[in-house]
């Protein structure tokens, strides 16, 4: 498959793009402090070293919060999703009912494509909140 | 070295344009500052230090001083979306204080209900790929009311925050209103009326949502010297602050926000407590905005925001603390979508005495003004300013 360059990858980011194309969720890692961030970026923000690697993510997380926006065409679910290795990122819950989407759900990757011509980690919802 | 009554607000003016056909943008920023002078009782010529934000049409400080005429020594065109005015201010107290400046001119205007603007036009140039988080959050149509949803739907979550507390906001809002010739929504609503409307993106309602509307604002900052020769109540900059949030490399906490910083300069600065404010001048693009604002500035616990705005607690005449007594962004205007320069205003108008009345603190000689530009449930700024009439 022709891949089209995306003018939102820059160089730093080329691997996590690359790891998107094959349904793979890329995090990094620093490794002098050990601790994750997200979204990737050639250094550490918390210890501001450049010795960091990027991570294949388990896929699965929970909701840490939501909305559903119900005005100006179909409906749709924004969310903050924190993966099970640390870093909260923003994404989309997809192929949930809403009444589903609840704070702690549990949750697991699926890229879809997106306007950037990268595809986008979004997520599914898996299990209800623990009781 | 403090900024601490090294400057004073000696103009304010608000437009009174809600709807700004047959005037042009920059024509609205000529009105603004004409009015702002004027208040003051100064001339334009005095003006030496030219504050400007994103509104202002230009690239930078090219055209808007040319235009208005100004022969200015210093400028600062500071932008931090709707609190920067806030932030403006602060800086035009720093820039007399260092002697940069004497007289300073901070204008905002904007017109995007006669320009029928989409929001999401105005706000395109967020997606430049150079951004460094766009790639990874730009495919998830995050806009400026979802976003604000989710720092309410996690508020809701860790605090029991209920709608019917975030309505409270929105009910202080039209009473103050109510008194206000100007306002947009002149309306007195029930907590009823805001669940009752339409929800946007969960948990907000319609009512919990800001105005659109046209106008602006400006204010003249002077150094003592100046506002002593001056006929108008001196208003003294007795401490301020600035901060900005984001989403910390993963690290995501959207239920508090920059203001636990900016509030916390601003009080040490100015010597004073929350609780020795009089009025409030809170940022309020939603409800939400406030309850999560007035926590971090420590006018309650965190988490006890919801209860605090409840049963009136921020309507004059009723409530423990005042805020807003224009009717705010939520009832009377949100000029561009930027609302920290009408906050400035409004404060200003109570500190001298002149607000609506029915919403007049009595004797109000300490006010806050705080804003946050940006957004509460991603990345954002806030400026706090503590004002005293001495």
């Amino acid at each position: 498959m022709e891949v089209v360059a995306s003018p939102f990858v820059v160089p730093e980011t080329e691997a996590w793009a690359e790891a998107a194309r094959a349904g793979i969720l890329l995090f990094k890692r620093c490794l002098d402090c050990g601790e994750p961030h997200y979204y990737p970026r050639p250094f550490c923000p918390f210890c501001f070293s450049e010795h960091t690697e990027f991570v294949a993510a388990s896929g699965t997380g929970s909701i840490y919060s939501y909305s559903i926006t119900r005005v100006g065409g179909e409906p749709y679910a924004i969310a903050y999703v924190t993966l099970d290795e640390g870093p909260t990122l923003m994404t989309n819950i997809v192929e949930t009912p809403f009444e589903s989407i609840k704070i702690g759900a549990t949750v697991s990757v699926v890229f879809r494509e997106s306007p950037l011509g990268i595809p986008a980690p979004m997520f599914r919802v898996d299990g209800a909140p623990p009781a | 070295m403090s900024i601490r009554n090294k400057a004073f607000i000696a103009g304010a003016f608000e437009h009174p344009v809600r709807k700004a056909d047959g005037i042009s943008l920059a024509a609205l920023h000529a009105d603004v500052a004409r009015g702002a002078i004027a208040d003051a009782g100064i001339t334009r010529d005095l003006v030496d230090g030219y504050f400007y934000a994103g509104d202002a049409p230009g690239f930078g400080a090219f055209s808007m001083p040319e235009y208005l005429g100004l022969k200015i020594r210093h400028f600062d065109g500071t932008d931090v979306g709707g609190s920067s005015y806030i932030a403006h201010v602060a800086h035009a107290a720093e820039a007399i204080a260092a002697g940069k400046c004497s007289v300073a001119l901070i204008s905002m205007a904007g017109r995007p209900r006669a320009a029928k603007t989409p929001p999401d036009v105005e706000l395109a140039f967020l997606n430049n790929p150079a951004i460094p988080e766009v790639a990874s959050e730009l495919p998830f149509r995050q806009n400026v009311v979802n976003s604000y949803a989710m720092c309410a739907m996690r508020h809701m979550y860790e605090f029991g925050t209920t709608s019917e507390q975030l309505a409270w906001v929105k009910v202080a809002a039209s009473h103050h209103a109510a008194h206000n010739p100007r306002a947009m929504l002149r309306n007195v609503v029930t907590v009823d009326d805001v669940l009752a409307s339409p929800m946007i993106a969960d948990p907000l309602h319609r009512l919990d949502c800001c105005v659109v509307s046209d106008g602006g604002g400006a204010v003249i900052v002077v150094s003592p010297e100046i506002a002593r020769s001056l006929a108008r109540p001196q208003i003294a900059i007795r401490g301020a602050g600035e901060a900005v949030k984001g989403l910390a490399g993963g690290r995501v906490d959207i239920t508090s926000s920059a203001g636990v910083a900016s509030g916390a300069t601003a009080f040490a600065e100015a010597g004073v407590r929350p609780a020795d404010i009089k009025y409030a001048s809170v940022y309020d693009s939603f409800t939400i905005t406030v309850v999560v604002q007035l926590e971090d500035l420590g006018f309650c616990a965190k988490g006890a925001g919801g209860r605090f705005v409840s049963d009136g607690n921020l309507i004059a005449g009723v409530g423990t603390l005042p805020v807003n007594t224009d009717g705010g962004g939520l009832c009377n205007n949100h000029p561009a979508n930027r609302g920290g320069m009408t906050k400035i205003v409004e404060a200003v108008r109570q500190l001298r005495g002149e607000a609506n009345q029915g919403v007049q603190v009595p004797s109000c000689d300490l006010a806050l003004v705080h804003g946050t530009g940006g957004s509460l449930g991603a990345r954002h700024a806030s400026a706090t300013l503590i004002l005293e009439r001495v």
